[in-house]
């Protein structure tokens, strides 16, 4: 049996694992909150952007659009794949989730040639060790990813695929479906799949609808790229507050399990004495 | 006819600015456009250069918009801008600090100076000082 000053020291020691658990769980609730601010304000230019894109491609004539670069279907088989996971992590299955996700991705294209882009410190961590090809790997931005950071994967994809380097561009990424729950999203951005949605209004336009497609496709993928960016984001930190919310919960059943215990054991002993007592006195007798 | 216009502007990052205005000069690539109600629905590259609002009030706004484009209809105009700023929140010190590194260069290019960027980093430095001296 355990001495009553083992349990003790148990019982302290799950106390400040609660704590910390408890505080992480509070910070990431307050950059949760944050977070989903950014994915909710950068929603309108998202929605905005893909109407206007739609307009313009209906002004310039889906068949000429078709021969753009970045629209070119050629046969998969160099294929890109970019995996978004976080820096950090105590976020659950967060990461796991999406390493996992992306080792099918590659066992179900093993007749293809895949390469992986790898943003965040754990997947890097993960395929960094693995006979996997890897194009490159950014860490750092998965707390508060901004544009120029989207807009320099984006240029990097781009130049890849008009390049004739890949053939496709896929990214793997939480997307943010509510605090509690994140969803593993798998989405093609290259070539890129026309939206439709046309308000058909007549535009005057200032500049050839061509010319501003032109512009206008890879501002496209570095919106898609920042949206996952951004929804990653909000996901990590909703991820890592259930996680770090049910592991205070955990702490708090395991301290009261461990001072039930201690009590009894304390209990035992003190019974033992008295029995000793009272038979040591009835021995006198 | 309409009196006002809704004016949008949002980056990838935000929503800048949701108001009714009754006119607005807008920075196109190829130069102003001043857009009242009523007008020809139109799409439009942008420029480097500051957005000037009139409010129903009357009162004017500045901002400092930096590429992206606009569509402007009969009553509304939207403006998609890649980096925008309200008059009041431009870092001033820093846009200066851009000017002048952009001068430099431009004035006396070292060899491995790129001038055509120089050129776009001098343009955006100026039109976050225009906008920001109209705060």
């Amino acid at each position: 049996m355990p001495s009553l000053i083992d349990i003790r020291r148990r019982i302290r020691s799950v106390k400040n694992t609660q704590q910390i658990t408890r505080a992480m769980k509070m910070v990431a609730s307050a950059r949760l909150r944050r977070a989903q601010d950014r994915v909710i304000n950068a929603r309108p230019y998202a929605r905005m952007a893909s109407e206007l894109l739609a307009d313009v491609v209906a002004a310039a004539g889906p068949e000429l659009v078709e021969q753009l670069p970045l629209l070119d279907v050629r046969e998969e088989r160099r294929i890109q794949l970019v995996l978004i996971t976080a820096d950090r992590g105590l976020a659950g299955a967060f990461n796991t989730n999406l390493i996992k996700a992306a080792q099918q991705f590659l066992a179900e294209h093993t007749d293809q040639e895949v390469e992986l882009e790898l943003v965040g410190r754990k997947g890097r961590d993960f395929f960094v060790k693995r006979p996997v090809r890897i194009s490159g790997e950014t860490t750092g931005i998965s707390q508060s990813p901004s544009q120029a950071d989207a807009e320099r994967l984006a240029r990097k994809l781009i130049g890849r695929f008009t390049a004739g380097e890949v053939d496709s561009v896929y990214l793997i990424y939480n997307e943010f479906k509510s605090v509690l729950s994140q969803k593993v999203t798998l989405k093609k951005i290259l070539p890129i799949a026309m939206p439709g949605g046309a308000t058909g209004r007549e535009y005057i336009f200032e500049q050839p609808p061509m010319q501003m497609l032109e512009k206008l496709l890879p501002e496209f993928i570095a919106l898609q790229v920042l949206e996952a960016f951004l929804e990653s984001a909000a996901a990590e930190q909703a991820a890592r507050m259930t996680a770090m919310d049910s592991a205070t919960t955990n702490a708090g059943e395991m301290i009261e399990k461990l001072t039930l215990y201690m009590n009894r054991v304390r209990q035992a002993s003190i019974t033992r004495e008295i029995i000793e007592v009272v038979s040591g006195a009835s021995a006198l007798e | 006819m309409a009196a006002t216009l809704r004016l949008e502007v949002a980056t990838p990052e935000r929503l800048l600015l949701r108001e009714n205005v009754r006119q607005a000069q807008v920075p196109a690539a190829n130069g102003y456009l001043g857009i009242l109600p009523d007008h020809a629905p139109l799409l439009a590259e942008l420029g480097v250069g500051v957005l000037i609002y009139e409010l129903e009030n009357g009162q004017k706004k500045w901002m400092s918009i930096i590429g992206g484009y606009v569509e402007a209809g009969p009553d509304r105009i939207r403006v998609l801008a890649n980096r925008a700023e309200n008059a009041d929140e431009i870092d001033v010190a820093r846009a200066q600090a851009a000017l002048k590194r952009a001068n430099e260069r431009i004035m006396n290019p070292a060899p491995d100076v790129d001038v055509a960027r120089a050129l776009n980093a001098l343009r955006r430095a100026q039109a976050r000082l225009e906008a920001a001296a109209h705060k």
